[in-house]
């Protein structure tokens, strides 16, 4: 594999000006294929989840699946996309052995949904639009395995074995128009869009969204041109690239290439590139020119796809709120500062503490337990923060215990994990664990009068006033009683005891 | 029980056939069996008719013998019963069966069987009619005279040297040869009808998407369609109410109930009705002879009280070169699929490294014959980039005006009429070198199919120079198909009175072709 010569990623900046275009490709979680009735499910025992649609047999028919679509006009509605009241499936011819057919059932030229756009909010809180050019239906090929070559790509490779559990997989398309402007930002927008692309996905249920396994696929577009030109440079296309992190990089790293190329006075050559992530470079692919000729036609197996102004609009009545302004109102309901906000949505609690907020507890109090009780037990056990177990109305009931002088903020994370080994509610667990806070005061005297005969300098200090000089007597109570007492009555008594105000 | 013999037997229509087995006269083993003795009579060897490509005989006595034992136990099962159960028929070979081999005519499908039936199949296994076997026809229907099957031509039951039409030549002839009561066909550009004209028999090419394509191996997507093949216009009536209707695996299917077309066909009657000679469909181009009947048909439809006027369709010239662009175009990419890789025929290169290109196309070269590779070629081409405006997309504007001229002929008409084809049946590698004279057979059919209408040919006679069967054909505008059984039931009876009979009691007795068993009474009583 040989290396490209790269550009430091500044010195690329300083010269030339970045031009990105995304492709994401949004497998769709129906039950059933884009054009048959063969389950929709991942990773079964290679073609096992077909039928005689999906394997291309003579005779077969393809027939839409209505679900499909109604998940393509969510994505259209989510990205604010016009949607088509009438559109055409087409066939994209070319002879590949993943395609049964060896065509594409896709959309070509009359998408379900185009003319849209997403606000893309950055660290910062710069806000980028990203304009949609169009979401389109279309199917997705089956699965090639190369055997015996060492890269594990076609070339040098002695066969190759194809799964069709993935053929006919219902896709959605979508691609922006291009995006300019970003600047040195371009790296950090990409990951940002695909992220967001990712969560409304995820978010309208549409998809299970998980990237590691190709429910969200980016191809990546980046073309440099010198600051101050308006024509844009030769493009090249990085495929596949299946992480937010690898978005990122890939961008980052076509730039720098990029930027090579031209400074040599190279003209960029227009190919798709292949991400490695273990050298978090690109290899050239295939020469990909807009001569490629699929030889596009409508499809004559299936009638026009109608959304009639009422269905759009009762599936616009259906659409959660989207993910961005619901963080934009929650953060205002909490009170939470940007940065408390970010480590919430970073941490992957922010589902939880709503939750936990609508059981009851305030937003201080929930934000405290998730983020200083469960998000780091959660990070021991390596599972994320809701799948460890502890449901929002564990946290009112310690917030409670804790609150009425039940119990104290140790015992309380004490009772959480009775709480996560299954102990029982943490009433029962503060009961089986003898955990209650002491709180008649006759065990409490007599523990404070051996602290203060134990310790009669410090006394002396604090009938002198010297009040800070308590601690002394409140942590030998606390240690004599185990931890049970409550703090502030030992406080209080000791004063008593001693005759001096507090 | 039957006073008839098998020869007689066979020679019942299907509706005759029907009434004979629900009145107990004969029973369906009886049946089947006459008829599987009579393919092997005169189906194979040289000088046979050849129009199966495979016969199905267990299967069908087995089916045949089921309905018999219903009938035998009477009470609700027997109630139950289809009109057609335990009439056979045969199956054009490019429409997928389980239990018998499909190969569409040609070799790259060789010994393939598929894994799921054709919704037209199953409605015949529904209505329990006993399946005969599979039929003959161009390769992948490609062609106007059988010539093209990679399995041998069909020959002509009027004369042997002849050809029986095409794509569904194996059809068309096994009906006229008393092979079959009923056939199954497909019609693109005039393959279930131009077969009609040419062997004296009734074919119907229902309204586009009255019959579901689920199952028919496409040739030209937006052009196909399935219908039947018969003897009278009442049985392809029948037999369309058994395969019409909507299926839920064919988008393109209608959901119109097509229910009246066996009454249609029992009420014929053309009174005050307006038919349309289409003055671009005769004349010009037309055997003398076939121009003689068509113009005797008019008379008597004339005289039984229609009104005959004149409709100009002024684009149909253009109806022949825009189809010779479509439907290869969709030719291109339906026949994509057959490439080796995942069934039928895979044929490794010779020498050279064996990539799956190179497998692909060593499979293709071998497994296509010319007039396939011809028409993929024509319309991989009409669809490249740069091309495809000028090619696919004018003539998708051509059938656009073809559905307008269809539209001002049908103001101006109930039903159009016009020779199904130019000619009498031709000679047998008379036209196989000469792709366009061949093209030029559908040129009064394509129109039908490119406006997805209805088209039903119906024996109009013989033709005086040569004493060979000609078609009148019969159109309707779309979702119409009871309109042409109507009309077509009237002309038939109308033209069967003027012979004494039915046209295809004048074909020549056929002799023993020779392989199979000698023409005989077996499975039966007599």
């Amino acid at each position: 594999m040989s290396t490209d010569a790269i550009l430091s990623f500044e010195e690329a900046m300083e010269k030339y000006d970045p031009v990105l275009g995304f492709e994401v490709h949004v497998e769709l979680n129906t039950k059933t294929k884009m054009f048959s009735s063969a389950p929709n499910v991942f990773g079964d025992e290679p073609n096992t989840n077909v039928n005689e649609v999906d394997l291309g047999m003579p005779g077969v028919l393809p027939v839409v699946n209505k679900t499909a679509v109604e998940s393509s006009i969510k994505i259209g509605l989510a990205l604010n996309c016009k949607i088509a009241e009438s559109c055409r499936f087409a066939r994209k011819n070319y002879f590949y052995p993943d395609t049964p057919k060896n065509f594409q059932t896709s959309q070509y030229d009359e998408p379900i949904a185009y003319d849209g756009y997403l606000d893309i909010e950055l660290s910062d809180g710069t806000v980028f639009r990203v304009e949609i050019e169009r979401a389109h239906m279309e199917e997705d090929a089956g699965k090639l395995t190369h055997m015996g070559g060492a890269t594990g790509r076609i070339q040098g490779a002695d066969y190759s074995l194809v799964d069709y559990n993935r053929s006919g997989v219902p896709l959605v398309e979508i691609v922006t128009k291009p995006i300019e402007g970003a600047g040195s930002r371009a790296p950090e927008l990409a990951k940002a869009y695909v992220a967001a692309v990712r969560e409304i996905v995820k978010n309208l249920g549409v998809s299970d969204a998980k990237m590691e396994r190709g429910n969200v696929r980016c191809d990546a577009n980046v073309s440099l041109r010198p600051h101050g030109r308006e024509r844009f440079g030769i493009r090249s296309e990085t495929k596949n690239v299946n992480s937010l992190r690898a978005v990122e990089h890939a961008v980052r790293y076509e730039i720098q290439r990029h930027a090579a190329v031209l400074d040599s006075g190279e003209p960029v050559i227009q190919e798709t590139r292949h991400w490695h992530e273990d050298t978090r470079t690109t290899t050239s692919g295939r020469a990909k020119s807009d001569a490629d000729d699929y030889r596009y036609f409508p499809e004559p197996d299936l009638v026009p796809v109608l959304a009639s102004r009422e269905w759009v609009e009762e599936l616009r009545a259906t659409l959660p709120e989207p993910p961005a302004a619901r963080r934009k109102r929650l953060q205002a309901d909490w009170g939470y500062s940007d940065l408390e906000f970010r480590d919430v949505v970073n941490a992957g609690v922010m589902d939880s503490i709503e939750e936990t907020i609508t059981a009851g507890a305030s937003a201080s109090v929930a934000r405290k337990w998730w983020m200083g009780e469960i998000v780091g037990r959660a990070k021991t056990a390596d599972v994320d923060p809701s799948e460890l177990g502890v449901t929002p109305e564990t946290i009112v009931e310690l917030n409670k215990l804790v609150e009425g002088g039940k119990i104290n903020n140790k015992m309380a994370s004490q009772v959480l994990d009775g709480v996560l080994a299954g102990e029982g509610t943490p009433a029962e667990i503060v009961g089986k664990r003898g955990l209650a806070v002491v709180s008649d005061d006759g065990p409490l005297l007599e523990a404070i009068d051996a602290a203060l005969a134990a310790q009669p300098d410090v006394a002396e200090k604090i009938r002198g006033g010297k009040l800070q000089a308590i601690g002394a007597i409140v942590g030998g109570v606390m240690k004599a009683t185990r931890g049970q007492a409550d703090a502030g009555r030992v406080k209080q008594l000791i004063l008593e005891r001693l005759g001096v105000e507090g | 029980m039957t006073e008839l013999n098998n020869s007689e037997l066979i020679r019942l229509s299907a509706a005759q056939l029907a009434a004979k087995l629900a009145a107990r006269e004969v029973t369906s083993v009886e049946v089947t069996q006459a008829y599987l003795d009579r393919i092997a009579l005169v189906d194979g060897g040289a000088d046979g008719i050849h129009a199966f490509l495979h016969v199905n005989a267990e299967e069908a006595l087995a089916v045949a013998a089921e309905v018999d034992a219903i009938r035998a136990a009477g009470g609700a099962e027997e109630e139950a019963l289809h009109e057609l159960a335990g009439v056979p028929i045969a199956v054009k070979d490019l429409i997928v069966t389980i239990g018998q081999p499909t190969t569409a005519g040609s070799k790259i499908l060789e010994g393939w069987h598929s894994p799921y039936d054709a919704t037209v199949i199953k409605k015949l296994r529904a209505a329990k009619m006993p399946i005969l076997g599979k039929t003959n026809l161009d390769e992948f229907a490609m062609g106007s005279s059988t010539e093209h099957s990679a399995y041998g031509p069909t020959r002509n039951p009027w004369d042997l040297d002849r050809i029986p039409g095409g794509s569904g030549g194996g059809s068309a002839a096994a009906v006229a040869a008393f092979e079959a009561p009923l056939a199954l066909g497909t019609d693109t550009g005039g393959s279930i009808r131009q077969p009609g004209a040419v062997t004296g028999t009734v074919g119907m090419k229902p309204t586009y998407g009255a019959v579901s394509r689920y199952g028919a191996i496409a040739m030209a997507s937006s052009l196909d369609q399935i219908g039947p093949v018969s003897r009278t216009v009442l049985d392809s009536a029948l037999l369309q109410e058994v395969i019409g209707g909507h299926d839920p695996f064919d988008s393109t299917s209608l959901t119109d109930p097509f229910d009246t077309l066996v009454a249609a066909a029992k009420t014929g009657n053309v009174t005050g009705m307006k038919i349309g000679i289409v003055k671009e469909l005769h004349g010009e181009g037309y055997q003398a002879g076939v121009e003689n009947r068509f113009n005797e048909s008019l008379e008597l439809l004339k005289e039984a009280g229609a009104e005959i006027v004149e409709v100009s369709c002024p684009n149909f010239k253009y109806a022949l070169g825009a189809y010779y662009l479509i439907m290869p175009s969709e030719v291109s990419s339906n026949l994509a699929k057959f490439d080796g890789v995942r069934y039928g025929l895979r044929v490794l290169p010779e020498d050279g490294p064996m990539t799956i290109e190179r497998v692909m196309a060593a499979t293709r070269a071998a497994g296509f014959g010319d007039e396939v590779k011809r028409r993929i070629i024509l319309g991989t081409y009409a669809l490249s980039a740069g091309y495809y405006d000028a090619y696919y997309g004018s003539a998708q504007k051509v059938r656009t005006l073809i559905q307008r001229d269809f539209d001002a002929a049908f103001a101006q008409a109930d039903v159009l009429i016009s020779p199904t084809a130019p000619t009498t049946a031709f000679k047998l590698g008379e036209k196989l070198d000469d792709p366009l004279a061949m093209y030029l057979n559908d040129v009064a059919t394509i129109p039908a199919n490119m406006a997805g209408i209805p088209g039903l040919s119906l024996p109009g006679g013989l033709a005086d120079e040569d004493g060979l069967p000609v078609g009148i054909q019969l159109l309707a505008p779309a979702r119409e198909d009871a309109r042409l059984y109507r009309v077509g039931a009237v002309l038939e009876s109308l033209l069967e009175e003027k012979w004494g009979g039915p046209l295809l009691a004048k074909a020549p007795e056929l002799k023993n072709a020779g392989l199979g068993t000698a023409f005989n009474t077996a499975g039966g009583s007599n």
